[in-house]
């Protein structure tokens, strides 16, 4: 309306300014227009900026062959995972459309932050959240920033309207249609915890370097650094921080140890270890880390935490304490109270070492049991919540109320931790803490299931070197009188549900019932001992 | 230094001279901080809180509270604390902090907001009230007497601070974890109460005539565009050249500037504030990249250019700006984001490893992530 109201003296001005000043630029490329007075190029070509691009637009996800293999694919978390749109455009000699394979990584750089390694009680002693911004804290979020200007991601996510709901918990509730419009079922079988790797299934070397925000791993003389273009050495197995181009939040990324080994989704202590850096480093509060396990609603099966700022206390992070045991090295174990999903509480220690191998611990001993859980990694690293859950199980079994099940929120770490993503418009408007509070309860173990889940976990950090060091509270004959073995899924009793189950859940999975066979094997086969299913 | 003066500044403007007197005739332990200065530091603390802690009141002031907590602190009602602040309301909690030579002690920590004239939180009051061990604390008493003993040897180093710490961590912290002390009694509640009665009359009186009156409740609705509490903490996080510019108002006036940015242009802050970007225009200022922003602020879409501006002395200099829409929990547009990077020698640059267009663009995360996150409270009422 403005427009008709002004001067046609002056449009011819406007239009002799915009044409005429090498300002004012729409990348041809990208179709979104970037205001490029300074670089005159377009920061996410490849190819130099403004020159036409010599490849159709619909080729750049087509470089990859192994993409146009997949056809069913889980939130979508990178650009690559896109259905392939069907084109043929082949990619010329070394791919050179800066993918994660081996023709175009020799040439890549990306930047490079080294952490230092805390060691000693000088750790407790650092303090988040009054300080300047940290560094990681900055160059993560001006690489997303950079992400989000060049158009990455498939929707705005600060566009999304988020509200606290209020009660006394403050969970926060967000309405976000655009994330599940290309959900489809998860790719693999979900009562399995530990899966071999797919190279087959979307993997995240197979993202593009432009959705890798830098390379994150230890420094090797103990002081932080940071290599704004550092070339990528593949045989270092470098861990990698990529963007999620389904943002729940601002900052969402994704940490991916040791991208190139291609670990499957399954905790180990120097991963655990690396994450709870991530979260030190980033020395914010109000940036956390969370981990879903297979069965606990993580949709890709290659190692990965996520990460995102959201700068108000989780429910979960305001819920009561109580303490139940304090481990040698200074690690204090407590137990969730008054909040709807039984957990595990674990903070404090010695060094960041012994907190992360208290808690992968732990999480290893879930993993063998095939109790699928979520972790969450809060308050600068100080705090970690293990969360087991059983919310695949139930839904399997068709114990899930529909009403619940109508909403399709996934349960996963941030939905536990009080961050309820909502897809429908009026779940949003209707969200209040008791609807909240159902859903999650849903997710929890029962009282009984979670006091053994407690002592097969206490039984595991107790049987490690820690073992004659426990002085753990809880009565001494609680844990020794548990009867284990009813929590283990494997068991005989047990067996017969997850059979049905499995099959009830591919039965409207028709396209993957070729699958279940051999995976049901390779899976009972290797749940018993380590994976070592790597891809080449 | 700038903090110092700063400090100084945030006492000095409020309350008349004898305020300080007056303050530090009261017996209790208790600090005043100041949420607009970056960091939310301590501007005042009592000689109670000095003895308690051991700490010399030159090494208080500039710190923030954080630095009193140590390992054994239950991150939980730090977490209360640090939401009663981002609310502006009081709170109470039991909470165990460090002494300088090391050694816990479990206090009553009672916060209340300071409220100007305005309607906005000017300061915020911390009252602590040290906890006396029930029965069997016989062995450690962690009143007066005993920090009292402590200070006067006031020749422990760094070093020695460390040590004892140590010592601590080993043998009474497991002791302290035993016997948390799960509730104040109500004399310890009745004395943070009068405390914090007696720190606000003090505070009231003083206020009265410098005209600038302070209450313990809000007396007045907060002006329309002021930022919360809770917003001006976390802005002052970032230390880099920014102002916040609100598109609701008429001539969409700064309502936030950072440090940073004062230092770059010269102004004080309060010759800023509530003006338009134009002030830092000059005769020689390109007219069609303002052109420019003025579309992209149209368009609510984010630009990058390269503009001569002046400084508060008419000197000029090249202002590298990036200026992005910035949308509250509502998904609307609530601010523009100015960031500015003087675009002079690249020498200046070369020790920061970010590029400048990635360090602008840090700045802009920042703001969108504590502008999203803390309007989502706020969202439903205010619009």
């Amino acid at each position: 309306m403005t427009r008709t109201r002004v001067h046609p003296e002056k449009r011819k001005r406007k239009k002799r300014r915009l044409g005429g000043n090498p300002g004012l630029k729409r990348c041809r490329h990208h179709g979104y227009s970037k205001i490029l007075s300074l670089s005159h190029s377009c920061p996410n070509c490849t190819t130099g900026g403004l020159r036409k691009s010599r490849q159709p637009f619909a080729a750049r996800w087509a470089w990859c062959a192994a993409f146009r293999r997949i056809k069913r694919v889980p939130t979508v978390v990178s650009n690559y995972q896109k259905d392939d749109a069907g084109d043929s455009t082949r990619p010329v000699g070394g791919c050179g459309r800066n993918c994660l394979k081996a023709c175009c990584i020799p040439d890549a750089k990306l930047p490079l932050y080294a952490f230092k390694k805390v060691n000693g009680k000088d750790l407790s002693q650092r303090e988040c959240g009054e300080l300047p911004v940290a560094f990681l804290d900055s160059l993560l979020l001006g690489e997303w920033e950079d992400r989000m200007q060049r158009g990455l991601f498939r929707y705005d996510v600060t566009a999304c309207e988020t509200k606290v709901i209020p009660g006394e918990y403050g969970f926060v509730a967000q309405l976000n249609e655009g994330r599940h419009l290309k959900k489809r079922p998860t790719e693999f079988r979900v009562d399995k915890v530990l899966q071999p790797f797919d190279e087959n299934k979307f993997n995240f070397t197979k993202v593009g370097q432009e959705e890798v925000l830098f390379q994150f791993e230890a420094s090797d003389d103990g002081q932080v650094q940071f290599f704004p273009n550092a070339p990528v050495d593949v045989d270092n197995s470098p861990s990698f921080v990529a963007i999620n181009v389904s943002p729940i939040e601002y900052g969402h990324v994704l940490l991916i140890p040791r991208i190139f080994d291609c670990l499957p989704q399954r905790i180990d202590r120097d991963s655990f270890l690396l994450a709870l850096h991530m979260a030190v480093e980033a020395d914010n509060p109000y940036f956390r880390l969370g981990y879903n396990s297979l069965g606990a609603f993580a949709t890709i099966n290659h190692l990965h935490f996520q990460a995102y700022y959201l700068a108000l206390p989780f429910p979960i992070e305001k819920a009561p304490t109580k303490k139940i045991a304090n481990l040698n090295g200074g690690v204090k174990i407590s137990e969730l109270l008054k909040y709807p999903v039984r957990g595990l509480v674990f903070e404090g220690g010695d060094t960041l070492e012994d907190l992360s191998n208290v808690v992968s611990d732990a999480c290893i001993c879930l993993q063998n049991n095939n109790i699928p859980f979520n972790v969450l990694i809060s308050d600068c690293g100080k705090q970690v919540f293990l969360l087991p859950q059983c919310y695949a199980e139930k839904q399997a079994l068709g114990e899930v109320n529909a009403e619940l099940l109508d909403t399709q929120v996934n349960p996963a770490v941030w939905e536990i931790s009080g961050h309820m993503v909502l897809k429908r418009k009026k779940d949003y408007d209707e969200a209040s803490e008791g609807n909240a509070w159902r859903l999650l309860a849903e997710v929890s173990l029962s009282e009984e299931r979670f006091q053994e889940v407690n002592d097969l976990i206490f039984e595991a950090i107790g049987s490690d070197e820690l073992d004659d060091t426990v002085q753990c509270d809880k009565e001494v004959d609680a844990v020794n009188s548990s009867a284990h073995p009813t929590v283990v899924v494997a068991g005989s009793q047990e067996c017969v549900v997850l059979q049905s189950r499995v099959l009830c859940i591919y039965l409207y999975m028709p396209l993957r019932i070729v699958h279940v066979e051999v995976d049901e094997i390779t899976a009972h086969l290797s749940s018993v001992g380590d994976l070592g299913y790597h891809s080449a | 230094m700038d903090l110092r003066a700063a400090i100084q500044r945030s006492f000095d403007d409020r309350y008349t001279r004898h305020a300080r007197n007056s303050l530090d005739e009261l017996p209790d332990s208790f600090t005043i901080t100041d949420p607009h200065i970056p960091g939310h530091p301590i501007v005042f603390a009592s000689p109670g809180f000095l003895k308690l802690t051991g700490y010399a009141r030159s090494e208080v002031l500039g710190q923030t509270a954080a630095v009193f907590q140590g390992p054994c602190t239950s991150r939980r009602s730090v977490m209360e604390i640090r939401e009663a602040v981002r609310e502006e309301r009081n709170t109470q909690v039991v909470l165990l902090n460090y002494r300088r030579d090391g050694t816990p002690f479990w206090m009553l920590f009672g916060v209340c907001p300071v409220f100007g004239d305005g309607g906005a939180v000017v300061h915020f009051v911390a009252v602590q009230v040290p906890l006396h061990k029930k029965e069997r604390s016989g062995v450690r008493d962690f009143g007066f007497g005993c920090c009292r003993k402590e200070v006067c040897s006031d020749s422990l180093s760094e070093l020695g601070r460390v040590c004892s710490l140590e010592q601590v961590l080993e043998r009474d912290v497991i002791e302290l974890d035993r016997e948390e002390p799960s509730e104040a009694s109500d004399e310890e509640k009745r004395s943070a109460a009068t405390a914090m009665d007696n720190i606000f009359s003090v505070l009231t009186h003083y206020s009265e005539a410098t005209g600038r009156l302070v209450c313990r409740k809000r007396c007045s609705i907060p002006d329309v565009g002021l930022l919360s509490t809770s917003l001006i903490i976390s802005l002052g996080r970032i230390k880099q050249s920014f102002v916040l510019t609100n598109p609701h108002l008429p001539d969409m006036p700064i309502v936030y500037v950072s440090d940073a940015f004062l230092k770059l242009t010269g102004y004080a802050r309060n010759e800023v504030l509530g003006r338009n970007c134009r002030i830092l225009g000059g005769t020689d200022t390109d007219t069609s990249t303002l052109y420019l922003i003025k579309e992209s602020i149209k368009a609510e879409k984010p630009c990058t250019v390269r503009i001569l501006n002046y400084r508060k002395d008419k000197s000029s200099f090249w202002n590298f700006l990036h200026i992005s829409p910035v949308l509250d929990a509502s998904g609307k547009v609530a601010y523009f984001v100015g960031v500015q990077v003087e675009d002079s020698n690249k020498n200046d640059d070369s020790h920061q490893c970010l590029s400048p267009e990635k360090r602008q663009f840090s700045v802009v995360g920042a703001v969108k992530v504590a502008v999203r996150s803390l309007s989502m409270t706020a969202g439903s009422s205010k619009s």
